[in-house]
């Protein structure tokens, strides 16, 4: 019997090829916009990480709640000590320190004297050491604008933008006056190596970079570090990065206000409302989008049943049992649901792929002030490869139990004379 | 020799709900055909002949009175019954032919044994041999698209013999034939009549059908008006 019914469905295009292309394409649909959106999410949130707040951080308390004012008064000490207990604990996550600091640039001319000053936003990486994978993390060879990388102690990046409102260029002093972490004046001559563009305006407007070491001197901050940002081997996981938090907190016993403190992404205060409002918008996204091509595939598939109200009453005559009827009816969408949810899949994935290249915005986004990338790309996650079957499957049967119903209430006779009609 | 009635009613009643009220599309059906008899139910469209056809061939249900078929009594039946009665021991043959379009001759033919849930061989066999009682060994794998209207109605009867039915409900099966393709349509389920001994009834008010009925069943207005044996 099954073999005689698939019979009919590959041999009525009404039945196999319409059908299976409805579901595709409506699956196909689900599964793009699915790693689209889960992308552009993700590499807004990646992008955050990598600059500024890693999947996790350890910081002290002090500094996490003035965070906004970067006091590093508050900086983090014993760091070897952390740091080893972090790697046996967490193997599996990458620590960096990061320094952020606030200061003055101050460009001398010939005689020593200011030619110039500006305000700076400064960021202190591991650039020197071999392994370092920050330079590759926050894609610094590849935002070199001008000159080269620093290759020694001493050296400076500028952003792009700032080293030309400051007219200068590589090879030039520039001077940085801060504070230490006491609360001392800091000052440190660096030579420019070169200048970098990100295609942020935050980035861009007034950035320095320079090796963690050399911050660490100029701000005495030996055996210290402002955070220390973990990066997990894949994308930020929110279920991972709480596990982790609540196992490090846990251990902590001190309130001291200079005893460190773990915090994910979600902990930050911008970054978190913007992980759970992405998230939720996301969802419902996925949501309404299913919702929409449920319908469409309900439709599809009470057509789909409706059409075949002439068979039916054959069938009934015949003596089939309605029930027998309804079942094999039911079979037949989900076998169709299957086929249409795995072509449109493949189709959905084969896009995905493409998108996975990503598409450059920079251009649009050159003067947002916002941290965010210029290039958005679609991800293809695990849910991806089974999210389409959702619509495809549900919605399918769905259409064939509703219009089952009406085949399965009315009068065998009342079937029978529309079949004659 | 007195026969035991194969079909038999007793003031069986049917009516439809229109509108407010109802319309009586059945009064009083009193019937019954024995084994064996090619009967025709005859008279003009709405005389109800289609509607107790229906009744008899299990596909609706009286308001009033009964109806047994076959020792069925078709009032009682759940849809099961009604549809495992049909399965074994009716067979149906339409105005319209009503064929699977997708399938070809021989699994039209075969599809209410596959009900039956005989073996392939009991299939392949009964297939066969309803193909050759209706003269279509030659067109095995053709599709109705591809047939003549007569061809067809041909594909229709095997379909009901198939199983070698007690009765065979024929609803206008000359219909929509030419006068050519009507008699030989109709010597073939005569001649099936006689060799295998099923029984034929009739709702039909074509003439060409009516010459070859041995007993005829006139309806109006949902009465049996003349009950003659010709």
């Amino acid at each position: 019997m099954i073999k005689f019914l698939l019979k009919g469905i590959l041999r009525d295009h009404h039945r196999s090829l319409f059908p299976v292309m409805i579901v595709s394409i409506g699956v196909a649909l689900t599964v793009v916009l699915q790693s689209w959106v889960t992308g552009v999410f993700g590499d807004l949130t990646e992008f955050s990480a990598k600059f500024n707040t890693g999947h996790v951080r350890v910081m002290t308390k002090g500094y996490a709640e003035n965070i906004d004012q970067i006091p590093n008064d508050y900086a983090l000490t014993d760091l070897d000590n952390i740091i080893n207990n972090l790697n046996k604990d967490f193997p599996d996550v990458t620590w960096e320190k990061r320094i952020k600091f606030g200061g003055l640039i101050d460009i001398p001319d010939e005689n020593g004297e200011t030619k110039i000053q500006g305000p700076a936003v400064g960021l202190a990486i591991d650039m020197l050491s071999k392994n370092s994978a920050e330079l590759d993390r926050l894609k610094i060879r590849k935002s070199l604008k001008e000159g080269k990388l620093p290759t020694k102690p001493g050296e400076i990046l500028l952003s792009n933008q700032f080293a030309n409102k400051l007219n200068i260029q590589s090879g030039d002093i520039v001077t940085i006056i801060s504070s230490t972490m006491y609360g001392s004046m800091a000052i440190n001559n660096f030579i420019m190596s070169g200048t970098v563009e990100f295609g942020s305006a935050a980035m861009d407007n007034g950035a320095v970079i320079i090796d963690i070491a050399d911050a660490q001197n100029m701000l005495d901050m030996d055996d210290a570090t402002s955070e220390l940002l973990g990066y997990f081997t894949h994308n930020y996981n929110q279920i991972k990065a709480t596990k982790i938090v609540n196992k490090y907190n846990a251990t902590l016993k001190s309130d001291d206000e200079f005893s460190p403190i773990m915090q994910s992404i979600a902990d930050d205060r911008f970054l978190g409302s913007y992980i759970e409002y992405a998230e939720s918008f996301s969802g419902i996204m996925i949501f309404i989008f299913l919702l929409i091509m449920s319908v469409v595939l309900w439709n599809s598939g009470l057509l789909g049943a409706l059409r075949r109200y002439g068979e039916v009453g054959v069938r009934l005559a015949i003596g089939e049992a309605k029930g027998h009827i309804y079942l094999s009816m039911i079979v037949e969408s989900i076998m169709i649901g299957i086929i249409g949810s795995i072509v449109g899949t493949i189709i959905g994935l084969c896009f995905a792929s493409l998108l996975v290249k990503g598409i450059d915005i920079g251009a649009i986004m050159k003067n947002t002030t916002m941290m965010m990338p210029s290039v958005f790309r679609a991800q293809i996650t695990v849910e991806t490869f089974y999210i389409g079957f959702i619509p495809g499957i549900f919605s399918t049967v769905l259409g064939t139990i509703l219009s089952g119903i009406g085949i399965y209430k009315r009068q065998t006779a009342e079937l029978f004379k529309e079949l004659e009609a | 020799m007195n026969k035991k009635a194969l079909i038999s009613t007793q003031q069986l009643i049917k009516h439809y709900p229109v509108g407010g009220g109802k319309f009586t599309a059945l009064k009083d059906i009193n019937l019954n055909v024995i084994s064996g008899e090619f009967t025709g139910l005859v008279g003009p469209s709405g005389s109800g002949k289609t509607t107790l056809l229906n009744i008899l061939g299990a596909l609706d249900v009286p308001s009033e009175g009964n109806a047994v078929v076959l020792d069925h009594s078709i009032g009682n039946l759940s849809h099961k019954q009604a549809a495992n009665l049909r399965n074994m021991y009716f067979g149906f043959i339409f105005q319209t032919y009503n064929l699977l379009p997708v399938y070809t001759v021989y699994e039209n033919v075969e599809f209410p044994l596959l009900l039956q849930k005989l073996s392939h061989t009991e299939r392949d066999k009964a297939v066969k041999q309803a193909l050759e009682w209706v003269g279509l060994t030659d067109k095995i794998k053709s599709r109705p698209a591809q047939l003549s209207g007569g061809e067809c109605q041909r594909v229709a009867i095997a379909r009901a013999m198939v199983k070698v039915p007690k009765i065979v409900f024929a609803d206008e099966p000359t219909a929509n034939l030419d006068a050519e393709n009507s008699h030989n349509i109709l010597q073939t389920m005569l001649k099936l009549n006689n060799d295998i001994g099923t029984t034929f009834l009739f709702a039909t008010h074509d003439e060409k059908v009516i010459t070859y009925l041995r007993r005829k069943i006139s309806l109006n207005d949902g009465e049996i008006v003349d009950d003659k044996v010709i």
